[in-house]
């Protein structure tokens, strides 16, 4: 079937439209790495992208996980109090943070933030003819515009989890420091007991996979935008809601194979 | 001025596009049903028709944005639909395409806009060439002034101006031009189809004009084919499409009132 073309149903509508979104999405999705490892790689265009989405994500980033390190170690201390286990906060705070939270938080922040963008961005590239524009140019459109995207997410999602769960813990200290007294060499030591290096590597292979989710959901979403300037907002509307629940899925995807890994 | 009584600078021996039995559908709406149609070098021809009559299809289906359900585009000796990737690019090197919204990238400046083609096609520019091409282009449509103002800041006639330039920037040999005077003004209309014609003498390009202002086709093209209902109902000079009884041409002429 050709691009552009209407199809006459073949079961119905709506269902056939389901179809070839997903026939679509997993073209779009393969076609990634057919390019990902060819020239021009616009690397100027990557550092970028990183660059924004990186740092306009820094501020809420921070603000959110040094709220959930404070929240989350307040919360949980009146039940380990009734099990006279109080010393163990730290160290659930650091499995908590480390292991779940800082990735998952900055994930669905990320998925909000820059999925939202992305698939706007695109979205009004693409309905106002500026990805034609390009491809008309001898520019191909998918590996400046997608390529350098869902990169610059991958890469910069892992990095933003690690500060998240930093930014967390930090949180998480101030509060113990100030509850117990605790100093700031036995917190960490307690909070690290908890964690293996699987843990750390399963951390950060999740990471990856939110990153890429997030850039590849944003930007195909965009790319494929119609309507008008109705299309874009519901592009990047449904960039988020469809990365979100990739990245939940993933989640416990990632989860059982790390756990498997555990017991092996 | 009536463009197809000016000397012609057309070479007669070559063709740089054949169209042939051109169809394309959406769904079971036929939008071309078997056109044809050659440009010669140096010529510049109109194709006007109402809107909806599919002009937007076939100048997208003759850079392939779009993929023909039947037919051949043959430009530049090369059959457009059988081309992948760079040997597709190297063609679409050659032919310049200016869209109807001109299609700036908003995100960049106007030099960047006109930037951006050439640093990623020619990467073996220094910044110094680069720089000089962009100026020397954007003289080339009056607007040097206007270099490192973003797209939002200019008018529609502006806009326009930096999308053509945007395209000879890389020196095509062909243009395609979709509705290069549609919202604007009677003044600024004059002054792009003024443009078209600088364009032609200057960089020596063929065109294919969509249009359906009949004083830019007049003014602008050696011959003009009028697209009816998904087909060309008649081809050659302005004065010989509209001295016709057909109705439809007829009504055409009628709307856009030229006496």
């Amino acid at each position: 079937m050709k691009d552009n073309q209407e199809p006459s149903a073949v079961f119905s509508n709506s269902l056939d439209a389901y179809f070839i979104g997903v026939f679509r999405g997993f073209h779009f999705f393969l076609r990634f790495f057919k390019s990902v490892f060819t020239r021009p790689f616009h690397t100027r265009e990557i550092i970028h992208q990183g660059y924004e989405i990186g740092l306009k994500s820094l501020s809420l980033i921070s603000l959110t996980g040094f709220v959930i390190g404070i929240v989350f170690t307040k919360q949980s201390r009146p039940s380990l109090e009734d099990f006279g286990a109080v010393s163990w906060l730290p160290s659930l705070m650091g499995i908590a943070i480390i292991k779940a939270l800082g990735p998952l938080v900055t994930a669905i922040i990320c998925a909000g933030k820059v999925g939202s963008s992305i698939g706007a961005e695109l979205g009004s590239m693409q309905v106002t003819e500026q990805i034609d524009a390009m491809e008309v140019s001898a520019v191909n459109p998918y590996k400046y515009l997608v390529v350098t995207r869902v990169i610059a997410t991958t890469l910069s999602v892992p990095i933003l989890s690690m500060y998240c769960s930093f930014v967390g813990l930090t949180g998480a200290y101030f509060n113990v420091h100030a509850s117990e007294n605790t100093g700031l060499r036995v917190f960490i030591q307690n909070a690290f007991s908890g964690i293996s290096f699987l843990d750390i590597y399963t951390s950060i292979a999740k990471t990856v996979v939110y990153g890429f989710t997030i850039g590849m959901v944003g930007a195909f979403k965009g790319y494929h935008a119609t309507q008008g300037t109705r299309g874009v907002g519901k592009a990047a509307n449904e960039a988020v809601v469809l990365a979100m629940f990739l990245i939940f899925l993933e989640e416990i995807l990632i989860v059982q194979v790390s756990n498997w890994f555990r017991n092996f | 001025m009536n463009k197809s009584q000016q000397a012609p600078i057309i070479d007669s021996e070559a063709t740089v596009i054949r169209i042939e039995g051109l169809r394309k559908s959406f769904g079971t709406l036929d939008v071309l049903k078997g056109v044809d149609l050659t440009v010669l070098k140096g010529e510049n021809v109109a194709v006007l028709g109402k809107s909806g009559s599919g002009k937007s299809v076939l100048i997208k289906i003759m850079v392939a944005l779009l993929q023909p359900d039947a037919g051949t585009v043959i430009i530049l000796d090369q059959n457009v639909h059988d081309l992948r990737g760079k040997a597709l690019d190297a063609l679409r090197l050659r032919v310049g395409f200016s869209f109807q919204s001109s299609a700036l990238y908003d995100s960049m400046s106007i030099y960047q806009n006109l930037a951006f083609p050439l640093s990623i096609n020619k990467p073996k520019m220094t910044r110094k060439e680069v720089d000089f091409t962009v100026e020397e282009t954007l003289d080339a449509v009056g607007l040097k002034s206007k270099m490192l103002q973003m797209p939002a800041d200019l008018s529609g006639g502006q806009r326009k101006r930096i999308g053509i330039a945007r395209t000879l920037i890389l020196k095509p040999e062909i243009m395609l031009y979709d509705e290069p005077t549609a919202g604007l003004d009677p003044v600024t209309c004059a002054e792009i189809n003024a443009l078209i014609n600088q364009v032609q003498e200057q960089y020596k390009t063929s065109s294919v004009i969509i249009t359906h202002d009949l004083t830019c086709a007049k003014s602008t093209c050696n011959r003009v084919a009028m697209l009816i209902e998904g087909t060309f109902l008649k081809i050659g000079t302005f004065d010989a499409v509209f001295q016709t009884e057909d109705a439809q041409i007829h009504d055409f002429y009628e709307y856009n009132f030229i006496q």
